[in-house]
């Protein structure tokens, strides 16, 4: 069976096939990648979106799909990968209208994307599949699209619906060219021994130039330029070529249906009224309604109540054979029951389990407080919810003495984060309060007694204020990844210079044509989560892409910084630092708390400490004089209504010593940057 | 025997709290202009409500606008003096009815520009008070005048009509200033309108003055104030300059055509204005009024002292019973913003107010407390007792560990005499009251619940 899983270490024996494929050896070679496929799974689709497709019948009657009539050599399963906004869910949108999926109309514009955020952002975050009919040269064809997001922090979707898929469509825009996702997305194609078609797409736009683009491709991922398609998925211009070479250049899946029934669980939803429904992939045998299943992970047994195919809305069918890609139900009642990467298998015909996958880990933390403590159980409820169908989130309570009771959640990167919160936002009608976020540190303990305590040598800290004394840890770590940056040779001094100021060391710096470079830096991940991809942006004016992916952790010299008012120290504020980032990230937090607390009838010392040694301070001055000085025409109304307002807002004021802090100074001090 | 009165007092008060604050259906006998401190609360619970100030915006109508100016006032389109004078005069009588007052203590004629205004209409207006109301010879008529020549002019008929105060809008001795707060008089207009006003009203005039003007330093108002020393009278109020919103000085300032003194800056003008006008005999008897030779103006004091004020005219605001239509609890009433519906609306009904609110008797202690603080000699247990006769200044406010912090600090004063801000702590009044409204607040909820159960 050459259903190549992914999940694994990247090693370098994987490289001996396929291609010749020089800079992604150099990178193993040189950093020992641990590719970590990250788990990762989206909530199934609101129902106010799903409503939106429609479906004809006019090929096969939906009753009548008789699924056996597609052998495995008739079967072909394939995703797109691109980086953002190069049209990925366009071709899809005609992929499913030429083949009859969906009617063709004006109005099929990201028809996959079904979430709010994914159609105002332009991105995909829930992979969704959808099975098409083709007819070529006389057969038809059962050709298995799964859609995909593009972007790496969602790379565990991607790479679960990669390990279902034989081969890609690798979209890359004739206009920009091979951008940092791209690169990326090419990893996890080419990691998992997949065909790869390259498609060049907008072709129609003015400033098109295939040719460099293709060139490009050549260079960086060493596929000759004839391989390449160049389509305009807008006008649908050669989208037929593409249709040809998923049947021609994609190979069919390597199963077969007089094996047991064996399929891999690569996606799974949450349905209020039927319970679990779980996206699978066929590896053997058949599967048809009323089967007894196992789920091998948690061996209980299951009642198929329904399956059949995704088109993209589910289509009942009376079985689904080998190779073939569909969903099932079979009464899971918790989300827990249908594992991603779990195996399912006939009840009295066990085999053995698939590889699975590996959990994804957090790696990017912050605080989640509601706007207030009245709306706590609201936002529980709504966490809960989204969490359900996205258990890569990963949730732990947490309460700060300035924002009052909430979470510390964890993220697989920056997008995942701002895509949840705006899903909280959006789907949820929650307002939460999100404090700047914080990378995973590890210290490795010298004290005998805290490595019982914590029953291990190497413990990881997520809040700050648990992190270890220097005493009793003999080293500190800290997250690492690998970023990839790609960028008009113009802008290189530029970036150079930020990477350098980020504590990154470049790794290596290619040209891909002759005007665009691609430098890879390993950047310590605390240096990237807040603004960096918004500098890199705005000094490149737009131009530069960044992706990364990580690449484990390192030692590195770590310090905890307090920051003290009048020199009572501020516990929710409490930071760790690199040594070499104290200062500067000391006197910034200093100058946002002086900039947020209100002027007082005393003087006010903002510092920031390590240890007892303060190595930033701000003043805010006292007050001299704070009187409305007319109160004319007798028009108090508007005093009073001042004067009361700051009586509310002094009962809300934290006091710190005898410092009155306002509980958005906190906030504004915690929280992210607005864009 | 007195034993006895009291507790009936504090009885019929108590059992009258809930519904009406303070006050009593008894008749007093005060005789009008004179204020009489605060002996007996008994009295002064009755003059609450028996008496009142007036204020009247008289002349919502300007020559021009002012840069910093964003109070109620028109350029006149045409000329309505007729039908405004006819309108204050009945909105005056009806509000008059409606509070049921016997007994006027003040008047106060603001604007706008009240000094564009016919002396007749304000003796129209005088007339319509006394008719209803005891008004006394003696009560303060109070006129604020725009030192222009026309103004000037027309002081002595303005006394013929009943005024024996005048408030002159100086606001700088410096013509350069005078231009780019879009004032349309000069300084020598000023020192001349004062000199008038001196010689009409010896002992009554007041100044008002600014600070925080744009392109003003500290020297330079040291030097302004000592100029201004040497022709004021015995009142002087001072102002710091507020940007306004709306202003076309604060479009200046937020383009930057403009600069006005930093905070720390304003701040040393005011000390420096308070060191000022003390070493010159001045008492500053409120935040921004100073006064010697007991010249402290009677109408001010007794916004400060919580009494009632009806306000007529466009745009005024008033706080009085309603006992005309059987109410209990003090209204704050604001009249109808623009001239022209004003007129509109006291042609029909009587009067133009658009917006009354019934004060619960906590908005009243507020007010009372955050007016009386404004005082240098803040709110004495008299003054308190009148409007929270169950509940004392200590208890109120001595326990809180806020009000404990600022007794420390030495800028509140809580003693025998009542609670006031100290010297430090009158300049920082607006950082203190705060925290005891927050008090005041936890008081009321916690009597509340009592009463509740």
């Amino acid at each position: 069976m050459s259903f190549s899983l992914v999940k694994r270490w990247c090693e370098t024996p994987l490289l001996g096939r396929v291609l010749q494929f020089k800079m992604y050896k150099r990178k193993i070679q040189n950093y020992n990648t641990t590719y970590t496929l990250l788990r990762h799974r989206w909530m199934k689709s609101l129902p106010l979106f799903s409503s939106s497709f429609k479906r004809i019948s006019t090929q096969a009657d939906k009753d009548t799909i008789d699924l056996s009539k597609f052998p495995v050599d008739r079967i072909r399963n394939f995703c797109i990968i691109a980086h953002i906004d190069h049209g990925k869910s366009t071709l899809a949108d005609r992929l499913l209208e030429m083949t009859g999926a969906i009617v063709k109309t004006e109005k099929n514009k990201q028809v996959l994307d079904k979430l709010q955020v994914e159609r105002e952002r332009g991105i995909t975050v829930k992979a969704q599949t959808a099975s098409l009919f083709y007819n070529h040269e006389g057969q038809q064809y059962l050709l298995n699209l799964i859609d995909t997001p593009g972007h790496v922090d969602f790379s565990y979707e991607v790479s679960r619906s990669i390990s279902a898929c034989q081969g890609v469509l690798l979209i890359v825009d004739a206009n920009q060219g091979v951008q940092a996702q791209t690169v990326a997305n090419f990893y996890l194609a080419f990691e998992a021994q997949l065909a790869i078609i390259p498609v060049i797409n907008k072709i129609d736009l003015k400033n098109a130039d295939p040719e460099r683009v293709e060139s490009q491709i050549e260079k960086v991922f060493d596929i000759p330029r004839e391989e390449c398609i160049r389509i305009s998925a807008k006008l649908g211009t050669n989208v037929e070529n593409v249709l040809q070479a998923i049947v021609n250049r994609i190979p069919p899946p390597v199963a077969s249906t007089h094996d047991p029934f064996k399929a891999l669980v690569f996606d799974s939803n949450f349905d209020h009224y039927r319970g679990v429904v779980a996206n699978i992939a066929v590896f053997g045998g058949r599967v048809r309604k009323g089967d007894k299943i196992v789920s091998a992970h948690l061996g209980k047994t299951y009642e198929v109540n329904e399956l059949g195919l995704l088109r993209p809305d589910e289509h009942p069918t009376q079985k689904l054979f080998a190779g073939q890609v569909g969903y099932i139900v079979a009464g899971m009642k918790d989300v827990k029951e249908a594992q991603i990467g779990d195996t399912l298998y006939l009840q009295d015909q066990p085999v053995e389990a698939l590889p699975g996958f590996k959990p994804a880990k957090a790696m990017v933390f912050a605080g989640m407080y509601p706007m207030d403590q009245s709306e706590y159980p609201g936002l529980r409820s709504a966490i809960e919810r989204l969490t359900l169908n996205d258990s890569s989130v990963t949730v732990q309570r947490d309460s700060s003495l300035a924002l009052g009771a909430g979470w510390r959640l964890g993220f697989l990167g920056l997008l995942h984060m701002e895509v949840f919160n705006q899903r909280l936002e959006q789907e949820y009608n929650a307002s939460v309060i999100v404090t700047a976020p914080t990378v995973p540190y590890k210290a490795v303990l010298s004290s005998a007694k805290l490595i019982k305590e914590h029953g291990s040598e190497e413990i990881t800290i997520v809040n700050p204020a648990q992190f270890p004394d220097r005493s009793v840890v003999s080293e500190y770590l800290e997250p690492m990844v690998l970023g990839t940056i790609l960028a008009p040779d113009s802008y290189t001094g530029k970036i150079m210079t930020l990477c350098l100021n980020r504590r990154a060391i470049q790794k290596n710096m290619v040209y891909i044509d002759d005007q665009r470079v691609m430098m890879k830096y390993l950047f310590p991940l605390n240096e990237i989560v807040v603004d960096f991809y918004d500098l890199l942006k705005s000094l490149s004016s737009g131009y530069a892409s960044f992706d990364y992916e990580s690449a484990g952790y390192q030692a590195a010299d770590l310090i905890k910084m307090d920051f003290l008012l009048n020199g009572r120290p501020v516990e929710e504020l409490t930071t760790v630092v690199h040594r070499d980032r104290a200062y500067s990230t000391g006197k910034a937090m200093c100058e946002r708390l002086k900039d947020s607390i209100p002027r007082q009838m005393f003087e006010i010392a903002v510092q920031a400490a390590i240890g007892s040694k303060v190595i930033a301070r701000e003043t805010i001055k006292a007050y001299r004089k704070n009187v409305l000085a007319k109160c004319y025409g007798g028009d108090i109304t508007r005093k009073m209504k001042l004067l009361k307002k700051q009586a509310e807002g002094k009962k809300k004021m934290r006091l710190i010593g005898n410092v009155e802090v306002p509980k958005d100074a906190f906030i504004n001090v915690l929280k992210r940057k607005e864009k | 025997m007195t034993e006895t009165v009291t507790r009936m007092i504090s009885h019929t008060l108590r059992a009258a709290r809930r519904a009406f604050p303070p006050g009593l259906r008894c008749f007093s006998h005060t005789s009008g202009g004179e204020i009489i401190e605060d002996v007996f609360d008994w009295a002064g619970s009755l003059r609450l409500t028996k008496q009142a100030s007036l204020y009247v915006h008289q002349w919502p109508y300007c020559l021009r606008r002012c840069s910093y100016c964003n109070f109620n006032k028109y350029i006149p389109r045409k000329n309505n003096g007729h039908i405004m004078t006819e309108c204050l005069k009945r909105e005056t009588e009806t509000l008059l009815q409606f509070s049921q007052v016997s007994c006027i203590t003040s008047v106060f004629f603001g604007g706008g520009t009240p000094s564009l205004a016919h002396p007749s209409t304000i003796a129209a207006v005088l007339e319509t008070v006394s008719r209803q109301a005891n008004l006394s010879d003696k009560a303060e008529v109070t006129l604020e005048v725009n030192p222009t020549p026309v103004g000037m002019s027309k002081l002595e008929d303005y006394c013929r009509a009943g005024v024996n105060r005048f408030s002159i809008g100086v606001q700088s001795l410096q013509d350069e200033d005078l231009k780019i707060l879009g004032r349309d008089h000069s300084s020598h207009q000023a020192l001349q309108t004062i000199e008038e006003a001196r010689r009409l009203c010896p002992g009554r005039v007041s100044v008002d003055v600014m600070f925080g003007r744009p392109k003003q330093s500290i020297d330079s108002w040291e030097n302004e104030l000592s100029q201004l020393l040497r022709v004021c009278d015995d009142h002087v109020s001072l102002y710091q300059l507020t940007l306004e919103r709306g202003t076309q000085l604060f479009k200046q300032v937020q383009r930057r055509e403009v600069t006005v003194p930093a905070e720390d800056v304003t701040a040393e003008m005011y000390q420096c204005a308070r060191r000022t006008l003390h070493q010159h005999g001045f008492l500053q008897y409120e935040v921004s009024n100073f006064a010697r030779h007991n010249a402290v103006s009677h109408h001010n004091m007794s916004y400060w002292k919580g009494r009632q004020y009806i306000g007529v005219g466009p745009g005024a605001h008033g706080r009085f019973v309603l006992r005309g239509e059987g109410g209990v609890a003090r209204e704050a009433r604001t009249q109808t913003l623009e001239p022209e519906v004003w007129i509109c609306e006291v042609q029909k009904r009587g009067h133009g107010t658009r917006r009354r609110i019934q004060l619960s008797h906590h908005e009243l202690l507020e007010e009372v407390l955050v007016m009386g603080m404004r005082m240098n000699e803040g709110i004495n247990h008299k003054h308190w007792e009148l409007f929270s006769p169950q509940l004392g200044l200590h208890e109120a406010f001595g326990t809180s560990a806020n009000v404990q912090e600022l007794l420390r600090s030495g800028r509140l004063i809580l003693d025998d005499r009542g609670l006031r801000c100290s010297w430090d702590g009158l300049a920082l009044l607006d950082s203190i009251l705060p925290a005891l409204l927050v008090e005041l607040q936890r008081l009321s909820e916690t009597t509340k619940k009592t009463s509740n159960t």
